[in-house]
């Protein structure tokens, strides 16, 4: 029996790792990520899981021991933040190439400099090139429901590429929720075993993994990685069904939000979704024609998918919780990208919003929608929400 | 007591056919500690020259499961192996016992690893580290580490008009390994094989992290001819420039202690990195290389006869 608790995104995150009982966790600390790890190595020292944890010196060596772990056998976890993100980065680059299965949920926080531990999503942004799969996180119900989500894509045998689960710091990580929790045996049945073909700890087959290739081969091994994170699209919404038999939810590529008559639509990812379905019904209740459109899997970026129910709005806003210094937002970028096919693309505006943690409110979402409807729209023009003036 | 042709006739997990310099001690150092463990063995192999001469896709030179990842983390990954190990022990997924064996160079170790070996010692994981000391980047072409001897000439400290090269003095990392109070540290040297072995055995069985640094004198940057590795190895026990040594538990032992102690010149002389040193204008430098070998042998020495823990 699923049971209700009153959990914070970080959490409920812990929460998913307890049912998952990895064999082994590597745990750093790092603001806002830390609860992950703090409730989850009490659940160690409680005995609620024989997860063997490794209390790292750095996320450098948080994610090498995760790879390390998985690739001798293990189902191996961490999690992280920001500058923990930066740090790892290189690890973080290595890993797919590597094909090996590794979950790791990340609580969205702003890179330096300025030092700020509070939400955005620059460090997951600028990891969006290196062949990680991406899931991006509503609420704590989410954040939860997508670990689980994220384990089935990553060690299907179609894809074997580790997958990041994101959740906004504090608003999501730190705020608590109802989260309808799953019953611990419906969950293990659902995540089962790790069972890989090739593993170090397999010793009557010695096995050499991480090996030097020069142009010769490298250019093969980086198109074979690409190969299988297009396999993780479908895969995506496999894996997606199954888990929807278990939560009662689904899990599309996007949320689709009173957007299916809507003439002016914003995308926007991550806890911000919620104060503009709040925005809409407020809307819609005036008789406007609006709608949110809520990316879930941003890697690999389903563009085809977007371009269908994008191709016949009026126009389209897209609020971007980063910047890609020098060109055009990272969540804009892609939809822009997603709209090249159509003859007559709707008209577009690229949005800054929250960097470093700032709110944005109902009464901003608004506004862009009274923005977007006014037709007061340029495609190649960045605006800020909210900001200092 | 395993006797050279013992450890020779062994089966050997690196493999012939690897790309290694001629000349190369690195893989006699490798064979002749993998030899010693009496479990199977998994590597965990930091970034240089050991993995790019072992290990060019498609082939590889390794009979026993082998993993690279990076350059400074040969240490974490090697603790993730194990963790994993413990794990998979634990819930009855796998049976035989391992032994996990990481090997990095000297930059690897010393300078950009020394994080991640730190702390993999510090939380006491069941593994013997290796470095393969080869006193620079020698993968690379000769750029200074921390490794790096005094008067030696790199590319990144060369010897010039005015300039002697590096002017410090290595890093002593086998006693920054004891300081973690691991069960054992030692140092070891290319030419000793017996050494290598007999120090590679008691590191495997400590119940705890080992370390062991090896002396590997690298043909190509040293600049000597091929034939000469093993001697200049053994120059550098017999000059007391690279002591014979270990710690265990804290108590520092001399393995071997040279009835009369060969000046340092020996050691430098024939080596394109000290050419440099035996001009008239740097001969001071020499004396003062001599000074510092004499005092660290002399601190080694009392350390040995207090008996006291380090």
């Amino acid at each position: 029996m699923s049971v209700y608790k009153p959990l914070t995104g970080a959490q409920a995150t812990a929460e998913a790792m307890r049912q998952i009982n990895p064999d082994v966790v590597a745990a750093y600390p790092i603001t806002p990520q830390t609860p992950i790890v703090e409730f989850f190595a009490e659940f160690v020292a409680n005995g609620l899981v024989d997860t063997e944890m490794i209390p790292v010196e750095s996320e450098h060596s948080a994610l090498s021991c995760v790879v390390g772990a998985a690739a001798a056998g293990a189902r191996a976890m961490c999690a992280t933040s920001s500058q923990g993100l930066a740090l790892m980065w290189e690890i973080v680059a290595a890993t797919p190439g590597l094909r090996l299965p590794i979950v790791m949920p990340v609580v969205n926080r702003a890179l330096s400099t300025p030092i700020n531990i509070h939400c955005d999503h620059s460090d997951t942004m600028g990891t969006l090139t290196i062949g990680w799969v991406q899931i991006y996180s509503e609420n704590a119900q989410e954040a939860y429901e997508n670990v689980f989500l994220a384990l089935k894509i990553a060690e299907h045998p179609d894809v074997l590429l580790p997958v990041m689960v994101m959740q906004d710091g504090f608003i999501t990580g730190h705020g608590v929720e109802n989260v309808k929790v799953l019953d611990d045996a419906v969950v293990k049945e659902f995540v089962g075993q790790r069972n890989p073909d090739r593993y170090l700890l397999d010793l009557e087959h010695p096995y050499t993994i991480g090996p030097l290739a020069l142009p010769d081969f490298y250019y093969e091994v980086k198109r074979q990685q690409e190969e299988a994170i297009e396999r993780a699209k479908e895969v995506y919404l496999r894996a997606g069904e199954e888990l929807a038999k278990i939560t009662g939810n689904t899990y599309p590529y996007f949320e689709e939000y009173k957007s299916d008559d809507a003439e002016a639509v914003i995308v926007i990812l991550n806890s911000a979704a919620g104060t503009a379905k709040d925005a809409i019904d407020e809307l819609r209740a005036e008789g406007r024609k609006v709608g949110l459109i809520k990316p879930k899997l941003f890697r690999p970026f389903p563009y085809k998918e977007y371009r269908e129910v994008l191709k016949d709005k009026k126009v389209i806003g897209v609020l971007d919780r980063s910047i890609s210094f020098g060109s055009y937002a990272p969540v804009y970028a892609e939809i822009r990208n997603a709209l090249f096919e159509l003859d007559h693309r709707p008209a577009m505006q690229s949005y800054i919003y929250g960097l470093g943690g700032r709110d944005i409110f109902k009464s901003e979402i608004k506004n862009v929608f009274e923005e977007l409807l006014s037709g007061n729209v340029d495609s190649e023009k960045q605006k800020y929400i909210g900001l200092r003036g | 007591m395993a006797t050279y042709q013992d450890i020779v006739s062994k089966p050997t997990p690196l493999a012939p056919g690897h790309r290694m310099c001629a000349g190369c001690g690195i893989p006699a150092i490798v064979n002749s500690i993998i030899a010693a463990s009496d479990k199977p063995v998994i590597v965990a192999n930091a970034t240089g020259c050991l993995e790019v001469t072992s290990t060019i896709y498609p082939f590889s030179a390794w009979n026993v499961p082998w993993v690279h990842l990076t350059f400074e983390n040969a240490a974490a990954v090697a603790a993730g192996i194990e963790t994993a190990y413990k794990a998979l022990k634990k819930r009855g997924k796998i049976k035989d016992d391992v032994n996990i064996i990481a090997f990095g160079g000297d930059g690897g170790t010393y300078d950009i690893g020394i994080q991640a070996l730190s702390g993999a010692l510090e939380r006491g994981h069941r593994f013997l580290y290796v470095v393969y000391d080869n006193e620079g980047y020698m993968n690379t072409g000769n750029q200074r580490s921390g490794a790096t001897p005094f008067g030696a000439d790199t590319t990144t400290v060369p010897a010039g008009t005015k300039s002697i090269g590096k002017t410090q003095w290595r890093k002593n990392i086998v006693e920054i390994s004891a300081a973690h109070r691991i069960p054992y540290a030692a140092q070891a040297a290319a030419h000793n094989v017996v050494d290598i072995y007999n120090k590679a055995k008691k590191a495997l069985s400590a119940d705890g992290p080992s370390f062991l640094a090896v002396l590997q004198p690298c043909t190509t940057n040293w600049k000597y001819d091929t034939a000469l590795t093993m001697k200049y190895s053994k120059l550098a026990v017999e000059t007391n420039f690279w002591p014979l040594y270990e710690i265990e538990n804290g108590k520092v032992h001399i393995n071997y202690k040279p009835k009369e102690r060969k000046p340092i010149e020996e050691f430098l002389k024939g080596q394109g990195r000290y050419r440099h040193l035996f001009k008239p204008e740097n001969r001071y430098a020499i004396e003062e290389f001599q000074s510092l070998v004499d005092e660290e042998w002399e601190r080694l020495l009392k350390l040995e006869e207090s008996g006291a823990k380090l």
